[in-house]
């Protein structure tokens, strides 16, 4: 069983589902993505985009339709997962409920025949690692779920695999928790020193665990990149959407300047920078709330203060312009609603990308 | 605390919603507690004799205890081959597919035949000059006599018949209960097929394999009708339920019959309480690996 490797390759792996209807769904198609040894990567996508599957396919639990999965120079989908030996965390953490904490923790070392002497020494040391000491002879159903879900971290990482897999760990964790274990699961990837392949939908966990993120809609990779890279520049609209961009508004072009673009829409004209070539004379401009600021500037857009959603650090406002358009922005304080505010952005933060086939 | 506060704390240990089970309770009175009951004390009226006469009779005539060996010595290969067939094809049939549909379907039809309908299609079937005996003569598969029925042998497999989709379809449900991505954990962690049975499945599944095991056994042991149509009621499958018949309608002594039936009724309640007993080495609760 591999226990180093310099990276892991996934060569145009695509998974298809046959329904019962005989219909053909295809969850994942061509993913390519090398993760060098070290390396955190996300797999972010709404619900039903293919990330889980991914994940399944690599810890072999489903089989691939096409393509390959590398270890270096073995080839890894074709073994059963029990011979893969990367470790897995379940989105319900998956914990044997007849089995003490202590012997869910041991579990991989007893499949692989570990010494006792040994097994003991690993296993106090994964409960070192998640914190968890002094809770070894409980029974999973008595321990809370943010306890559950560092002992099914820890049972994954106790076989000491090349990579982590873990499938929306958080999810089920209450808010603080969900923060707290987010810096837990980082400092626990710096130091095993392997490589972690992160499932989630939540772009904020991406962005603050990942050193690289594939975001994946309808099991198509939209874009490969860093996290500061898919944060503030997003390949296309729908990645834009994902990220955060929640003013997408339909414009036409109105003339375009090397890299910079002019559009108006609903008697708004903006200038902006091109993201994607433009086909056509309609397309999006996609601009993040707290890119928007009250005041002078580039880009200025008069209009009312229609609602205050008031936040504690800032407020998100929505700001309706005199032809009717929608928009919203982050401010700090408190304004009132029926305000009448100038909102300004600067032209590299409105993002416009041609509108496809479609919206 | 005040006293208003106990009085919220301690609810009414009878209330009117008690009368909710009122019929269910004196129906089971009704028909079960009151003639066991009576069942239980005619059982120390002898038609002559102490009050222990009876039972002191059956213990020593050897045609009556000899009844007791006789039942467990079919009940007990027959629950032990229900249950170990059970077991295997229940476990690979865990997945919902067309195939566990049929199979079912297919299974539950001996539930509903009963041992009267199934012992005249063995006769038929398993008879000297049945189907299966001329099938095997006509290609010279096995040339000697074929005796599967008016013996053991045909109320063994007249029980496997009728008991085995019973202890199926009721291991079926413990397996489909236990969630699937506690095995898939197994695996990433490095369990083969075997390992994953062997260290999540069985340990989950014992509390549902002792039940199982308890039910198909009372069930086996309490056999009578085939017993007497496929078997040799006289000899070899002269089974408890059959002292306690001719105790009740051929010699009309109900107090012995009742006597073989407290007898009857203690053997299994000794088997049943082994079997709970062993479960309680085993884990007993939820069957699945976490929230959500």
């Amino acid at each position: 069983m591999p226990h180093d490797f310099k990276q892991l390759r996934l060569d145009r792996v695509s998974r298809r589902f046959a329904a019962p209807s005989g219909a053909i769904t295809t969850a994942v198609d061509a993913l390519s993505v090398t993760v060098p040894r070290g390396e955190f990567v996300a797999l972010l996508g709404p619900s039903g985009c293919g990330k889980s599957t991914v994940l399944n396919c690599i810890a072999g639990l489903l089989p691939l339709s096409d393509g390959g999965i590398w270890l270096d120079e073995q080839r890894i989908d074709v073994l059963p997962p029990e011979k893969r030996g990367f470790g897995m965390v379940f989105q319900n953490y998956a914990l044997f409920p007849h089995m003490t904490v202590r012997a869910n923790v041991a579990f991989g070392l007893r499949m692989r025949g570990t010494g006792a002497a040994e097994t003991a020494r690993r296993v106090a040391k994964a409960f070192a690692l998640v914190q968890l000491e002094g809770h070894e002879d409980k029974l999973p159903g008595q321990l809370s779920g943010g306890q559950q879900q560092r002992v099914a971290i820890a049972r994954a990482i106790v076989i000491e695999p090349p990579l982590l897999l873990m499938d929306e760990p958080l999810s089920n964790l209450d808010a603080k928790l969900r923060l707290e274990m987010r810096g837990e699961i980082r400092r626990i990837h710096r130091e095993l020193g392997r490589s972690t392949i992160y499932v989630t939908h939540d772009q904020d966990e991406a962005i603050s665990l990942a050193d690289r993120i594939v975001v994946l809609q309808d099991g198509r990779v939209q874009q490969i990149a860093s996290p500061q890279e898919i944060y503030a520049q997003p390949a296309n609209i729908d990645v834009a959407r994902f990220m955060g961009y929640r003013n997408v508004l339909d414009v036409e072009i109105e003339e375009t300047r090397g890299t910079e673009v002019v559009v108006g829409a609903d008697g708004v004209r903006l200038t902006g920078v091109i993201k994607q070539p433009l086909t056509g004379a309609r397309g999006y401009a996609a601009i993040r709330p707290e890119e928007m600021t009250i005041g002078a500037g580039a880009n200025v857009i008069a209009g009312r203060i229609e609602n205050v959603e008031y936040g504690g650090r800032d407020s998100l406002i929505d700001v309706r312009t005199a032809s009717g358009l929608l928009l919203q922005a982050r401010t700090p304080g408190k304004p009132t609603a029926g305000e009448s505010v100038q909102l300004t952005i600067p032209v590299e933060r409105v993002l416009v990308y041609p509108r496809g086939g479609a919206p | 605390m005040t006293s208003a506060a106990a009085r919220v704390a301690r609810p009414p240990l009878l209330d009117s919603s008690f009368l909710l089970v009122a019929p269910a309770v004196l129906f089971l009175l009704l028909l079960f507690v009151y003639p066991f009951l009576y069942g239980f004390a005619l059982s120390f009226q002898p038609n002559e004799g102490g009050w222990l006469d009876n039972y002191q009779k059956f213990f020593t005539d050897s045609r009556a205890w000899r009844t007791i060996v006789t039942t467990f010595g079919l009940a007990l290969p027959v629950t032990l081959i229900n249950v170990g067939f059970a077991l295997p094809i229940a476990f690979r049939l865990r997945r919902r597919t067309l195939w566990q549909r049929w199979v079912t379907t297919l299974l539950v039809v001996p539930i509903t035949l009963g041992t009267v309908l199934i012992a005249d299609g063995m006769l038929t079937y398993f008879g000297p000059r049945g189907w299966l005996a001329q099938t095997l003569q006509l290609f010279h598969l096995y040339d000697g006599p074929i005796r599967l029925t008016h013996n053991y042998w045909g109320v063994l497999i007249s029980l496997v018949i009728s008991g085995f989709p019973f202890a199926f379809l009721l291991l079926l449900s413990y397996v489909t209960g236990i969630d699937p991505v506690l095995a898939r954990a197994a695996a990433t962690l490095g369990a083969n097929r075997w390992n994953q049975f062997r260290h999540i499945y069985l340990p989950l599944l014992a509390p549902g394999l002792a039940i199982t095991f308890c039910l198909a056994f009372v069930q086996a042991f309490s056999v009578f009708p085939s017993a007497v149509l496929v078997g040799a009621p006289s000899g070899s499958t002269r089974v408890i339920s059959i002292a306690a018949y001719e105790a009740a309608f051929e010699n009309y002594d109900y107090a012995m019959a009742s006597t073989v039936a407290m007898i009857m009724g203690f053997a299994q309640l000794i088997v049943v309480a082994v079997v709970l007993g062993l479960r309680r080495a085993f884990y007993r609760g939820p069957v699945s690996g976490g929230k959500g």
